[in-house]
């Protein structure tokens, strides 16, 4: 049997177009900047696109967004996934983590699954926490900092090399699991015109929160337990030097910029 | 980066359209811009970025799914269009043309013609050209002396053999499949131009002089001639004397095609422009502080943005099934004329640099100046505009 995979992609805003704010709540200001699928959740994505092409797999995407989360799935449907699930309800509005942990738990005990592939962070919270609350509440084994993922169907598990401050750790788990990944699972492809014209029949099954049987009032802005109270802006980085040209003439530049300041 | 604010701005964009113009722009920007500079310095045309289009899907983006298209809107292929321009323009025309030789066969083909001549154009397997100017001329397109002669069988005419010069026809020699224009009786003017399918092959048809341009040097144009060729009649598309109004029908939809090209061209111009001027300092200080340049640089995003505006004007109208005449001139004229201009701005920005051939600045500028020639000068576009606002007035 094809293997089962679910990867959770978050919409954020599109750090492109360098529109992100928050509004006086202190929230994301969701309307002033188009939404895409973050940007690591896009890495996981492609891992679990490469074991559909090599091994077989049901690639199904989960994300607890606004309605018009949809649209922003489909572009991962357009690179190759199955199919979407969107939880969404106004109450959801303002959620914090622990109530993202929660809902999406909720929303995968629904699902039938193998492994759960969740992004190293988001680039709107910056949280990363969310998939190992996830794996806390379902008791399933969290493989975290995943640079490459291995399942073996027959045998029912999993190994994940797992980049560590001297080099890489294999770690093995039973299936299901859930593996928390980085950049290194490899760069994501972009989707074709056959994979955007696919995408126009693939199926978006949207739930709320009723639907999930979860009490709407115990989630949202009036629940969360962590609250923004202020934001201050990095300092503006310093003047900086753009080093062209081969390996060769950029080590040579640097070389002879770092001894010019008398650093080397 | 191109979305600024609500000119060509996300808003008016469905997901798909954003996911045609994102998947066009990583194909443009690792397929096509990295070779662009050596590409035009050589003069040479690189089949594998047309056949890299055609795995992709960009070779019939816009075609009908019904034909085996891939279904987009036309103002997706306008995205389309300016992410190809702004890598490189000789690989959007040698696109658009390819397109501009498709559209006919789709709206005046028989069902036989269509699944004959379409589905290998469609893969990218086979590349078009369209075959309309003449060394007498290419905006008079009436004019057009290549003669068509029937040529009788059993059954009526079983074939007709051309005879004659055409010139600047894009794609060729490279161009597998030739829409060919020819009149079968000169003294009829515009009511004797007659289409036919042409393949490369055919005997009797072969290639002369290879033209040598100023710009989009990697997209060939070549001399047709036909030497008493002859056209089997299942290859005529439409009826005899018909070809006027088929060259004309498509011509509308290349104009908007080739405006959003330019637009990718001034594009390019601009986003290179405001990353040079805040890298290269004078007197101490980054270009980029200097007013007098930035308000150069803002007047390149206003020209830019108003040219995508008007083009995606004519796109929509043609997605809508309006009458795109005026509007894709008005569109091709805008956009080359400001491909034009920022381009030659950006040349002035980028002071010795821009002028050098090793930066790709001045490409842009060579670039720009042959869409303000081909695909119906500029002026003819002032006439058309002139004629078409002359007809609605009251007198």
């Amino acid at each position: 049997m094809a293997l089962r995979i679910v990867v959770l992609t978050k919409p954020v805003p599109d750090p492109a177009a360098a529109a992100e704010r928050l509004g006086p709540d202190g929230r994301l200001d969701r309307a002033a900047s188009p939404a895409v699928i973050n940007g690591n959740d896009e890495y996981t994505l492609e891992a679990a696109l490469k074991l559909a092409d090599s091994m077989g797999a049901e690639v199904t995407l989960l994300s607890m967004a606004p309605p018009t989360g949809v649209e922003t799935m489909r572009k991962g449907l357009a690179m190759g996934a199955h199919r979407g699930v969107l939880v969404t309800d106004p109450a959801l509005a303002g959620a914090d983590g622990w109530s993202t942990v929660q809902v999406l738990a909720a929303a995968l005990r629904t699902l039938e699954y193998d492994l759960v592939l969740a992004g190293f962070d988001t680039s709107d919270g910056v949280g990363g926490v969310v998939g190992a609350g996830i794996a806390t509440l379902l008791k399933l084994p969290l493989l975290s900092s995943a640079a490459k993922i291995e399942p073996n169907a027959d045998a029912g598990t999993v190994r994940v090399r797992r980049i560590s401050p001297t080099g890489f750790d294999v770690l093995e788990a039973p299936m299901p699991a859930l593996i928390v990944g980085t950049q290194l699972l490899g760069e994501p492809r972009y989707p074709s015109l056959k994979g955007i014209m696919a995408a126009r029949s693939k199926e978006v099954v949207t739930k709320s929160l009723a639907d999930l049987g979860l009490d709407a009032a115990a989630f949202g802005g009036a629940a969360a337990r962590t609250k923004v109270t202020g934001t201050t802006k990095p300092p503006a980085r310093g003047a900086t030097q753009v080093v062209r040209g081969t390996p060769e003439e950029g080590a040579k530049a640097i070389a002879d910029l770092l001894a010019s300041r008398r650093l080397i | 980066m191109a979305e600024t604010g609500a000119l060509g701005g996300p808003g008016g964009l469905t997901a798909e359209e954003r996911l045609l113009r994102d998947t066009a722009r990583e194909f443009a920007q690792r397929e096509v811009a990295p070779t662009a500079i050596e590409r035009d310095e050589q003069e040479r045309f690189d089949r594998s970025i047309f056949t890299g289009m055609g795995q992709l899907g960009l070779t019939g983006a816009p075609l009908p799914e019904s034909v085996g298209g891939g279904g987009f809107s036309y103002l997706g292929w306008a995205l389309v269009m300016e992410e190809i321009g702004a890598a490189d323009m000789a690989s959007a025309v040698t696109l658009s043309v390819h397109l501009l030789s498709q559209f006919p066969v789709l709206n005046y083909g028989t069902p036989e013609q269509t699944a004959r001549w379409l589905p290998p154009m469609i893969a990218g397997e086979a590349l078009g050209a369209f075959c309309l100017t003449e060394p007498s001329g290419g905006s008079d397109a009436a004019a057009l002396r290549t003669r068509a002669t029937p040529v009788d069988g059993a059954d009526g005419v079983a074939a007709y053999r051309l005879e004659g010069t055409k010139i600047w026809i894009s794609n060729a020699p490279e161009a597998d499949r030739y829409l060919v224009f020819a009149t079968v009786d000169p003294s009829k003017g515009p009511k004797g131009i007659t289409a036919f399918l042409v393949e490369k092959g055919t005997p009797g048809f072969r290639f002369g002089a290879h033209e040598k341009k100023m710009g989009i040097r990697s997209c060939p144009a070549t001399e047709l001639i036909f030497d008493g060729a002859l056209v089997p009649a299942a290859n005529r598309l439409g009826e005899e004397g018909g070809g006027y109004r088929i060259a004309l029908s498509s011509l509308a939809e290349g104009r908007i095609s080739i405006g959003a090209g330019c637009v990718g061209i001034a594009r390019s111009a601009l986003e290179q422009s405001a990353a040079y001027l805040q890298q290269r300092k004078a007197f101490g200080a980054p270009l980029s502080e200097l007013q007098g340049l930035k308000f150069m640089l803002a007047e390149m995003a206003r020209d830019v943005a108003a040219a995508r505006a008007l083009v995606h004007e004519a796109a929509r109208a043609k997605d809508r099934g309006e009458p795109i005449g005026e509007l894709s001139s008005i569109a091709k004229w805008t956009a080359s004329d400001t491909a034009m201009k920022v381009a030659t701005d950006a040349v002035q920005l980028f002071g010795g640099s821009g002028y050098s051939r090793e930066t790709g600045i001045e490409r842009l500028m060579r670039d720009a100046k042959g869409a303000q020639i081909y695909e119906g000068t500029n002026q003819i576009h002032r006439l058309i505009v002139a004629d078409a606002v002359l007809s609605r007035a009251r007198v």
